[in-house]
């Protein structure tokens, strides 16, 4: 497996989605691929950090204004 | 900064959506605090502006709520609400630029970042030197620099948790579109994220 090959499939890897054939060609190249590795790894770790992190918090004030708003103009539209 | 919370189950909204539809206003309230929260993120992200935010949020609950006939239980309820978020975002960002079209494709042909060109290692856990305003900040402004199309892809893939398929029906595109965005947000934002995590270089060795 190449790299170009490799990064082709990144996404299904880190989905774990590949087909139980291909995986011991994927830990090959990455005992071989510092570079590979590393990309998985990090690439991983963007994920992971978005999605454990909020960056758009929504604060308490803003949800309940805009909670009453919609209560109200949902019973105005019955 | 909290942690995010993902959607969960088949179609877990259809008996509050039956509630609602039978007159119960309080279901309908319910199911305004369950997505508040990811409406409001999605709407940030396209509209890059909090008070343009919060219309979209009211906007597009208000919209759920007139059009639930239209609503036929296909799809999840979360990413039918998405659609119409993405739309009212979309229509907002045009009011801001004075009727320029706007669309999620604007700046797609771009292959920065396609190809990895970091290979530095990140030190472990790095996210832990900063404190949670600083990385906020770098989380905000490395996810800006993103296309729009690609951003949005991410977030619901990636953020939301959404398959692949649902995250091509809430945004119109075939499934190897959204694979391919997927692949580049994926690879930009690490390229990116990269200057800020990458473990520090090894002081040079000391001569004797």
């Amino acid at each position: 497996m190449t790299c170009t090959e490799f990064l082709a499939i990144l996404d299904d890897v880190i989905d774990e989605v590949i087909p139980t054939e291909t995986r011991s060609e994927i830990e090959t190249h990455l005992r071989k691929c510092g570079h590979c590795e590393v990309v998985l790894d990090t690439t991983r770790k963007t994920i992971e950090i978005y999605r454990c992190h909020e960056i758009y918090e929504l604060p308490a004030e803003v949800s309940e204004r805009v909670h009453q708003a919609i209560t109200v103009r949902c019973q105005k539209a019955r | 900064m909290t942690t995010i919370q993902p959607i969960a189950g088949e179609n877990p909204d259809l008996a509050v959506l039956e509630k609602v539809r039978a007159g119960d206003a309080s279901a309908y309230d319910a199911l305004v605090r369950k997505y508040e929260r990811q409406i409001f993120r999605i709407a940030q992200h396209i509209t890059q502006n909090r008070e343009d935010a919060e219309d979209v949020m009211q906007d597009a609950f208000v919209k759920a709520f007139e059009k639930l006939d239209q609503f036929q239980g296909n799809s999840k309820f979360y990413t039918w609400l998405v659609r119409i978020a993405v739309n009212e975002s979309l229509m907002r960002l045009r009011k801001r630029r004075t009727g320029k079209l706007v669309s999620m494709d604007d700046e797609i042909l771009t292959e920065e970042g396609s190809v990895p060109r970091d290979f530095a290692d990140w030190a472990p856990n790095p996210e832990q030197n900063y404190n949670q305003a600083e990385l906020a900040e770098i989380l905000r402004k490395t996810i800006q620099g993103l296309p729009p199309g690609f951003r949005l892809v991410f977030v619901l893939r990636d953020v939301d948790g959404l398959s692949t398929e649902e995250t091509a029906e809430t945004l119109g595109l075939s499934i190897p579109a959204v694979k391919s965005r997927l692949l580049r947000a994926r690879l930009q934002l690490r390229e990116r994220l990269s200057r800020y995590f990458k473990r520090p270089a090894d002081p040079p060795a000391k001569r004797s």
